[in-house]
């Protein structure tokens, strides 16, 4: 053990000596957690709407100024031909049409029922989705309002549905980005920097003097594990003190279970760079390895694309990706206050998945080729 | 007589390859023994399966009386080694190095202190013992790795290319560094290109193309060569090949 100590003396003299090192991994995290919570959300506003209204009424004002007013859409011009917005649209001016067939108040008022047709632009089919949604949501309301106001002796629409979102009650998206963007950029850091960092060793040539000592490849690899690992805790706290200094994330749950957890997972992404270094050559290899990996593993991690709506295959294929299950337990434990005996099972299958890794790296490991 | 070093056929192949081709010789404990060959010749080769580091072929090998074939990790204790590749922590003051290296080794804290002081002394290094390795000297490298190398006690040492792209003054102090150990009963397995430099050692061996040509003392060997010294003792033999 004392060995290993000398080992880890020896690595956090060379992370901190090292310029780029220190700044990276204490930058990293801050920028990343506010950019990308920012700008890489699901939510999708100041939709261009385009307008063709052939009714001209006082109605079809109306429901305009409403789509103007909702704040997910800003009316780009209003026209009377629909070959115009046509092209609006297939220029990319506007995202979404508005079509108000002629005698659209007419209709209302006598049949008690009017028609209007919004198109939408599907090459983004989350943002076309979404926007139909928003539209079909903001006519709807009017509706109603109309129907309500204006008839009173007419009876409301049988069945209402009233909305209300556990956990996340504003829809804050950037509650919701926060801990899965922490527990992807830890990931990402720590897997990358053990990889190169023990590729660089062998490059340089200063491995072959260790493996030439009695050093034992356990001693070695935990040398090596240490340092990030504690990184890693670090990270943690710098990432969550962001969180809730700019975006006033809650933290529901036990902060202490949320630094157990990473100390278990963290081991993970270790041992998945060490693995990838006992095969990489350069570390240009080890490079494009990790990032192979790593890419798969944030993109299906939950963060981007809800895990449930995945198919049935590529769920079964991401019990082997340990994002996944950082991500998904930061979400309950922070923003729905999880309790360890809620998240057990998530915990001891990263338990295991770390040893198991682990236990390959130490196995594939040579100090003789 | 226990041998310090020992190898019957010992080769190692790389695909149709052959680097070291069923070498075998002895080394007796003390002695100072040449590894010559010109570059390619399968010096390194040889002397990273004696270390341990590349697994043979085929053939054995016993260093410290130990079958490094089966047991490779029982010789490590034993041995030092000095890479050709200067493989300390660039990133590392002198003194860092030395401690991480009496670490690893389990030296007492008090005797990584204590021998600090003394390896800093005696390589004059005192008033660098803070700098980075970056910045020094190759020279000064070179005999702080061969330092670094003694630094457990071993009593076999292996020094691959010690003194190549060292000048001829810093060459002479470290050869002067070798025979002090020497003189204290470790066995010193050198290779180098250099033909001056196999004058210095008790015996020497001229490798070509993975395989031994000659074994013998300089003296002897610049007799049956008929040469008047080592430089010419090596032209006759690699016309030969």
């Amino acid at each position: 053990m004392r060995t290993v100590l000398y080992l880890v003396q020896k690595e956090f003299l060379q992370i901190f000596r090292n310029k780029f090192m220190l700044p990276m991994l204490l930058v990293m995290p801050v920028v990343q957690t506010i950019l990308l919570s920012f700008a890489a959300n699901y939510e999708v506003k100041n939709l261009s709407l385009g307008v063709v209204d052939h009714d001209l009424s006082p109605m079809s004002r109306q429901l305009v100024a409403t789509f103007g007013a909702s704040g997910y859409f800003k009316v780009y011009n209003t026209v009377f031909s629909s070959k115009i917005a046509d092209a609006d649209l297939a220029r990319d001016r506007t995202d979404l049409i508005l079509e108000i067939p002629p005698h659209f108040e007419r209709d209302y008022v006598r049949e008690g029922a009017g028609k209007v047709a919004i198109t939408a632009n599907a090459i983004n089919a989350v943002k076309a989705g979404l926007a139909i949604g928003y539209a079909s949501n903001i006519v709807r309301a009017y509706s109603l309002n109309e129907a309500t106001t204006a008839a009173v002796n007419r009876p409301p629409a049988a069945i209402q549905v009233e909305y209300s979102n556990w956990y996340n009650p504003l829809l804050d998206y950037k509650t919701f980005m926060v801990p899965g963007i922490l527990g992807e950029i830890i990931s990402l850091i720590i897997c990358f920097l053990t990889a190169l960092n023990i590729v660089r060793e062998r490059e340089v040539g200063t491995i072959e003097q260790l493996n030439v000592t009695p050093i034992q490849k356990w001693q070695f690899i935990l040398g090596k594990l240490m340092p990030f690992w504690m990184i890693s805790l670090v990270m943690m706290t710098v990432g969550l003190s962001v969180g809730w200094l700019v975006f006033r994330i809650p933290m529901l749950g036990n902060l202490w279970l949320v630094f157990a957890y990473t100390l278990v997972f963290a081991p993970c992404m270790l041992g998945i760079g060490f693995l990838i270094s006992n095969f990489a050559e350069s570390q240009q290899q080890a490079m494009f390895t990790a990032w192979f990996f790593l890419l798969i593993f944030i993109l299906m991690c939950g963060l981007f694309t809800p895990v449930d709506s995945m198919p049935e295959w590529a769920q079964r294929l991401n019990m082997i990706n340990p994002v996944k299950y950082f991500v998904e337990f930061m979400r309950l434990v922070l923003l729905k206050g999880a309790t360890f005996a809620d998240i057990q099972q998530n915990f001891f299958t990263v338990l295991g998945y770390a040893a198991v890794v682990n236990g390959l790296a130490v196995w594939t490991y040579r100090k003789r080729v | 007589m226990d041998y310090a070093i020992q190898t019957d056929h010992l080769t190692k192949t790389f695909g149709n390859f052959t680097a070291v081709n069923a070498i075998s010789f002895e080394v007796a404990p003390g002695e100072i023994f040449g590894f010559l060959g010109a570059n390619g010749a399968g010096k390194t080769t040889a002397l990273k399966m004696l270390t341990g580091l590349l697994k043979p072929s085929s053939g054995q090998a016993w260093v410290a009386g130990i079958d490094v074939t089966r047991k490779p990790e029982h010789v490590k204790r034993r041995i030092g080694y000095m890479s050709q590749k200067f493989s300390l922590y660039e990133d590392l003051t002198v003194r860092e190095n030395i401690r991480l290296y009496g670490g690893i080794y389990g030296l007492k804290r008090t005797d990584i202190k204590s021998k600090t002081t003394t390896l800093l002394e005696k390589l004059q290094l005192e008033p660098y013992a803070d700098q980075l390795v970056v910045g020094l000297p190759l020279g000064w490298r070179q005999k702080l790795a061969f330092s670094v190398a003694l630094l457990h006690e071993p009593r076999i040492v292996f020094l691959d290319e010690p003194t190549s792209g060292v000048d001829p003054l810093t060459r002479r102090q470290f050869w002067d560094l070798i025979y002090e150990a020497a003189h204290t009963g470790v066995t010193l397995m050198v290779t180098t290109h250099y033909m001056d430099e196999a004058e210095y050692c008790n015996r020497v061996s001229i490798m070509v193309d993975g395989k031994i040509e000659a074994l013998d003392t300089p003296r002897n060997m610049k007799k049956a060569f008929a040469a008047t010294d080592m430089d010419e003792v090596f032209r006759k033999l690699a016309r030969q090949a």
